[in-house]
């Protein structure tokens, strides 16, 4: 403070000022149209320009939607009706295809007897992540969640039981061998149970199933995996998907950060040879080279291999996702962690991942996205995807044969319902997880 | 020089220095790739000596004694703490990591879990302690470091001191037999720097082994038996705290004293 402002700055407050109401023209709906679509000359324009075109299309393409036909046989009955109701030359949508063939769309060619199966796994499909993605669900549903891949693989695709127990069993096995292992090879236990559960699918679940089979026979009438189509194709690719490439992507991450130089190089091949090749290539291998490379007379399911590709493609992105999660992380936790003496795994389960996927979680949730729609590209290896192999099968019918719109609608709409779930929930679980600078 | 300005006498009569050898550093040396960082250091720390490392920034203090608990690797020379070699046997490291506490600059709590669960990670997931056991120590360490209310709050919703405090509480739960504080007070406002160094101060009292960097040199003088000053990554003097500041022996140690105590 300077000499010459010592006067004018001695100043005492001696009444406090009362609270007031903002001037009209400062508060609600105006401040709020003022501020956001009238600001300025360019926001004006731009506001009046926005509903011109909103109103443009809506006038456009309101009258094709308001002619909607839902009771028709065919595309040509759609048009007399369309034609009867509203006067010749009009356009209108013909919904009457989608009340015929929505069982193609969410089945595809599967039994119609057996349709209650999906609907069965879609619906326990939402008790299983109800504990995984709200914490408000009690925690004993988790063991619900982990049985539940095995229950949806044995009512989707049917036939006995036991294969199915079997790969429970050779998962038990290993986690059992890992605790036994543990006191005596730390560190090494990991591979010590893969080993064992391995050795037990490759030579003992077999035969174990087989026997079993003969003594207490519990199957369902199996469901091939070219009967799958539409959304029941799109839904277990993608689920498969998601699930599978989450921890492996992970791993890939942790992998490509790892000072053991092989794990490292490994890691870098794998994740930039993926993302250097298409999805539709890595389909193709999928479809018919692995063919080649397994032994004759495999039989190696055709959604299976799909799936292992899709999730391959997935992981390589979400590795590099979590990567960026990983680096946005300050050094000091990783040194907090080491100095408390936590080793490498529990300082990444507790202290390095829960961050870093929080932070990763809207490129976790985008590539997700990206790969359910993805899943559509099966139509190349000869499946049929909701989009364009049900589409074209039903367009193939004379009765559908020329319509193009309604179809690719209802498909975009579902797709849109489920992405937009998705994107909903990965911003109520940011929200959740925000913490740091409360 | 006057004597530093505490709120309280302090008591030493805990402060005694034993004959047993809690750290014993022998020519050790580091590079950073060809950088010679630290230079045939050689210190031994028995068990209760508080010791402050002083010196310019880049002298090597830090590396010094993050090299304790291996947060940095030696290349040459021989560090053992509490009876255990530190080489790259990772089982030694989580030995001697876990006897070892460490308190840092920046406090690196944390900031998804409570101050509670801060507390309480390791001696759940290193040491094994039951939840509820492990609970009540975190509380009796929150309660000495003057924050019990705070217990369930986030480390983002307290101040720079308390987070620091909360730090020295999450350090103290391992039951640490030597603590470590890298620049504890260099990141706070003069305000909170007050109250971590009381808390520093109680646990001197204790009986505690600490090795401390800093430039308080208040807090080197009350608390400390030993003062280690470093330049270009060597040991250039130590003394006990009086004769250090009083009568500096080298040329660079009274060009620093000067500088920091000048003004």
């Amino acid at each position: 403070m300077s000499e010459t402002h010592a006067q004018t700055v001695a100043y005492v407050r001696d009444t406090m000022l009362p609270e007031q109401p903002p001037p009209a023209s400062q508060a609600g709906v105006v401040r709020w149209l003022r501020e956001n679509l009238f600001s300025g000359p360019l926001n004006t324009v731009l506001t009046l320009a926005g509903v011109a075109t909103i109103y443009w299309l809506v006038g456009h393409y309101y009258g094709w939607f308001a002619r909607s036909v839902w009771n028709a046989g065919s595309l040509a009955e759609c048009r007399q009706i369309i034609a009867a109701t509203w006067g010749e030359g009009l356009s209108g949508a013909c919904w009457a295809v989608i009340r015929d063939r929505w069982h193609q769309y969410l089945f595809g060619f599967y039994p119609p007897a057996l349709y209650w199966r999906p609907v069965l796994v879609f619906v326990l499909l939402f008790v299983a992540l109800a504990p995984v993605l709200f914490s408000a669900f009690p925690r004993r549903m988790l063991l619900f969640s982990a049985i539940y891949p095995v229950l949806a693989i044995w009512l989707l695709w049917g036939g006995s039981l036991w294969p199915e127990v079997m790969i429970v069993l050779g998962v038990v096995l290993g986690y059992l061998a890992l605790r036994l292992l543990e006191p005596r090879l730390p560190g090494f236990a990991i591979f010590g149970a893969i080993g064992v559960a391995l050795a037990f699918w490759a030579w003992g679940a077999g035969p174990l199933a087989d026997a079993l089979r003969a003594l207490v026979p519990v199957s369902l009438t199996p469901a091939a995996s070219d009967r799958f189509g539409g959304f029941l194709l799109a839904i277990t690719l993608g689920v498969g998907g998601i699930v599978m490439s989450l921890p492996l992507g992970i791993m890939l991450a942790l992998g490509r950060q790892s000072d053991m130089f092989l794990v490292k190089a490994l890691s870098v091949c794998f994740i930039e040879f993926i993302r250097g090749v298409p999805l539709i290539t890595l389909l193709f291998v999928a479809s018919l080279l692995l063919n080649y490379f397994l032994p004759p007379g495999t039989q190696f399911d055709i959604i299976l291999r799909v799936m292992i590709l899709v999730t391959l493609f997935a992981a390589a992105y979400i590795a590099e996702v979590v990567r960026g999660g990983l680096a946005a992380l300050p050094r000091g936790q990783y040194e907090a962690a080491d100095s408390l003496g936590l080793d490498y795994w529990k300082a990444q389960r507790l202290i390095i991942l829960p961050q870093a996927l929080k932070i990763s979680i809207p490129g976790i949730v985008s590539t997700f996205i990206g790969m359910f729609k993805d899943t559509t590209l099966v139509v190349f290896v000869g499946l049929f995807d909701p989009l364009k192999g049900i589409s074209d099968f039903v367009r193939a019918d004379f009765a559908w044969k020329g319509i193009y719109w309604e179809p690719y609608i209802f498909v975009g709409v579902i797709f849109f319902l489920l992405n937009f779930g998705m994107s909903r929930y990965s911003m109520y679980l940011e929200n959740r997880l925000k913490r740091d600078h409360r | 020089m006057t004597e530093p300005q505490f709120a309280r006498a302090i008591d030493r009569s805990h402060m005694t220095v034993s004959d047993e050898v809690a750290i014993q550093i022998t020519n050790m040396n580091k590079w950073y790739g060809t950088f010679h960082v630290l230079r045939d250091i050689n210190l031994t720390v028995n068990r209760g000596e508080r010791i402050v490392i002083a010196g310019p920034s880049g002298s090597g203090k830090s590396t010094l004694i993050r090299c304790i608990n291996r947060l940095e690797e030696h290349q040459a020379g021989q560090i053992i703490v509490d009876g255990t070699e530190l080489t790259s046997d990772l089982k030694n490291i989580d030995k001697v990591r876990s006897e070892v506490g460490m308190v840092f600059q920046h406090f690196n709590l944390f900031p998804h879990l409570t101050i509670l669960e801060n507390c309480t990670l390791a001696p759940i997931w290193v040491r094994k302690v039951p939840k509820r056991e492990a609970e009540e120590t975190a509380m009796h360490f929150l309660e000495k470091v003057k924050i019990p209310e705070q217990a369930h709050k986030y480390p983002g919703q307290l101040s720079g001191g308390q987070q620091q405090r909360v730090a020295i509480a999450r350090s103290l739960c391992m039951k640490p037999r030597i603590m470590l504080f890298d620049e504890p007070t260099s990141a706070l406002d003069p305000e909170m720097i007050k109250e971590v160094l009381d808390t520093m101060i109680e646990l001197a009292e204790e009986g505690m082994t600490m090795l401390c960097v800093t430039h308080e040199m208040g807090f080197a003088q009350a608390v400390a038996n030993r003062v280690i000053f470093m330049d270009q990554g060597q040991i250039v003097e130590q003394n006990e705290p009086r004769e250090f500041f009083n009568n500096p022996k080298s040329e660079r140690t009274k060009l620093f004293l000067s500088q920091i105590l000048g003004h």
